[in-house]
Parts: structure tokens; C-alpha cells; sequence
């Protein structure tokens, strides 16, 4: 059995977690039209 | 929601909303609007997505000092009611986590405005950083009353910050702001420090007040008032920008030297006689927001 302080240490890992997973996908997203910026400012 | 009783919250590991907490997000919005106050007045414009970056990591940086300032003053945030409830004091969060945040966000938010933008913007966020934890925080904060004078530097970077990142280059209008924020900060500090004096006093921090006294503090107020006063008009005065801002600098800088005279006059010794200097601080706020919207709708709207 899961005692309450476990439960509370398993559900702040799975947030931050998700937190991150979303932060790092962003990140992607985000150097990816930077990329597409600078590669525009040399034309 | 029912809360849990935890005999050690420290051990375990921290919200996520704690970080948050840690970056201080209502002292950044006032950051990231100067800042993106110097990109939107400089004469390039960078692709959106390279604004946005730049605001970002003007932002994350922001955050990042809140976080390294709240690192290093656990035991003073404990002390004073303002800031006990932070996450480090409350036990919220192991402070080695906070450090790790805070070094962590600095980084990347300094590599991330060199990759996006220019090296020079990268270098003024990372003096900017190093400018507020060190000199401010570690140095100057606990040891002489004048901490806010020269710290407020940290604060004056980001419109300078923001013009960089669009041209590459330093120029007069960036630095008339830069003067604007390290004038204004510290009638803006010193009016809340008057009122939370005795927080002050508890946590052996030496704000003016604590140190020379009610008095000596309400006059300097006014006496750094002036020079930023006639800092806010000079961009209109040597013809940096139009009528529109020199006539809203002028007006707001006129209500600012009003309520710091109210301010300057004031005997009370106690936060519930200390009207004016409450209404001197919530005015700061909005002074600085509308100068620089004022700066913006002179350079962009048709008048």
C-alpha cells in the first residue's frame, strides 16, 4: 500500500514532469522558427 | 482540496508552482514591459519570433534573479511577514533546488538571447545578472543604505537590453532609459521601505529609513525625484521623441514631484500615517508603465 506521503511525492513528480515534457517541446518549437528567422535574415 | 500534513515538506520534492514563485512573476511583468519597451522604440525591427525570444529571455533572466535573491536571503525572507511565506523560508523547497533553478535559468537565458540575437544583448543580460545578484544581493543590499541607489542599475538594463537585441548597438535613447529606471528606483523603494520600515529593521537590512531616519528619507525622495524628472523629458528635449511623450512625461512627472512633496511633508512615524507614501509608491508603478507606453505611442502611432 501507497502511504499518503508517497502519493503526494508521486503525483509532484508526474506534474513536473508533464511541466517539463511541455517546456522542452516549446523549447523545439521555438529554435525551430528561430532557425527559419535567421536563416531569413541572410537572404 | 484537502491538504496533507507533512512532517518534513522540504524532503520532498518541490511544486512546480513553487518555482514559479521563485521568479518573482509580478516584479517581471515590469521588467519585460521595459524591455520590450526598448525593442518596439529602436529603429530595426527583428523578425516576431526573434522579439519574442528576446523578451523571453529577458523574462527568464528576471526570473532567474528572483530566484538566485531568494537563494541567498533564506534567513532574511524569514524574518520579515512580506516574505516568510516564501517557498525557501515556508520549507517548501530544499534551497539547493532554488540554486540550481536560478544558475540554471541564467545560463540558459544568456545563451539563448546570443543565439537568437547578437552577443552584445547577451553580454548586457549577463552583466545584468551578475549586476544584481552580486553586486546588489551579496554586496551592497546587506551592508550600506545606499544599496538601492546603485543597485537599481540591475533594474535599468532591461530597455537597453531590448534596443541591443534589435540593433546590435548602444545608442542615447537606450541609455536616457537606462537613467530614467536607476532614477526612479530609488524614490520607488524607499516610499514601500518607509512602510514596511520595521520589517526592515527585523531582518538587520539597512534601508535608508532604518539607517538616517524617517525624515532624511522622505527628503532625498524628493531630491532624487527631480533629476528623474528631468530625465523623463530629456528624449523629448534633444528631439529623440516627439511632442506626445514630451507631454506625457511632463504631466506624470509633475503628479510624481506632487506626491513626493506630500511625501517629503509627511511626520508620520507609523504605516497607518503613511498615506502618501502608499500613494507615491502605487504611483511609481503606474508612472513607469505609462512613460514608457507614452515612448511607444509616440514612435508608432500617426499622430
Amino acid at each position: 500500500m501507497v502511504s499518503p506521503e508517497d502519493e503526494v511525492i508521486r503525483r509532484r513528480q508526474r506534474e513536473r514532469a508533464r511541466i517539463m515534457a511541455l517546456l522542452l517541446g516549446a523549447f523545439v518549437v521555438l529554435l525551430f522558427f528561430i532557425t527559419i528567422a535567421k536563416t531569413g535574415m541572410n537572404w | 482540496m484537502p491538504t496533507l500534513e507533512l512532517s518534513n515538506p522540504a524532503a520532498l520534492p518541490a511544486d512546480w508552482r513553487d518555482f514559479v514563485a521563485l521568479t518573482k512573476p509580478r516584479v517581471m511583468s515590469l521588467v519585460v514591459f521595459s524591455g520590450l519597451c526598448g525593442l518596439i522604440v529602436a529603429p530595426v525591427q527583428l523578425p516576431l519570433v526573434l522579439s519574442f525570444t528576446a523578451i523571453l529571455c529577458i523574462a527568464l533572466a528576471a526570473g532567474a534573479c528572483g530566484a538566485l535573491n531568494q537563494w541567498y536571503e533564506v534567513e532574511i525572507d524569514a524574518k520579515m511577514r512580506r516574505t516568510a511565506k516564501r517557498p525557501l523560508p515556508a520549507g517548501r523547497m530544499e534551497r539547493q533546488s532554488a540554486l540550481h533553478f536560478g544558475v540554471a535559468l541564467s545560463g540558459f537565458s544568456v545563451l539563448l538571447m546570443g543565439l537568437a540575437t547578437n552577443w552584445l544583448a547577451a553580454a548586457l543580460l549577463a552583466v545584468s545578472i551578475l549586476f544584481y545578484v552580486i553586486v546588489y544581493t551579496v554586496w551592497l543590499k546587506p551592508r550600506t543604505a545606499q544599496n538601492i541607489v546603485i543597485g537599481g542599475a540591475a533594474g535599468a538594463f532591461p530597455p537597453l537590453i531590448g534596443w541591443v537585441a534589435a540593433t546590435g548597438h548602444v545608442a542615447a535613447l537606450p541609455l536616457l532609459l537606462f537613467a530614467i529606471i536607476f532614477l526612479w528606483t530609488p524614490p520607488h523603494f524607499w516610499a514601500l521601505s518607509l512602510f514596511v520600515r520595521s520589517d526592515y529593521a527585523a531582518a538587520g537590512i539597512p534601508m535608508l529609513p532604518v539607517v538616517a531616519g524617517f525624515e532624511s528619507t522622505r527628503r532625498q525622495i524628493l531630491l532624487y525625484s527631480l533629476p528623474m524628472a528631468f530625465a523623463a523629458v530629456t528624449p523629448w528635449a534633444l528631439g529623440l521623441s516627439g511632442p506626445v511623450y514630451g507631454v506625457c512625461a511632463a504631466v506624470l512627472s509633475f503628479v510624481f514631484l506632487v506626491l513626493a512633496s506630500r511625501v517629503a511633508a509627511n511626520r508620520a512615524s507609523e504605516p497607518v500615517g503613511m498615506d502618501a507614501e502608499k500613494h507615491l509608491f502605487a504611483y511609481s508603478v503606474f508612472y513607469l508603465f505609462a512613460l514608457f507606453a507614452a515612448l511607444v505611442a509616440d514612435r508608432w502611432l500617426p499622430w
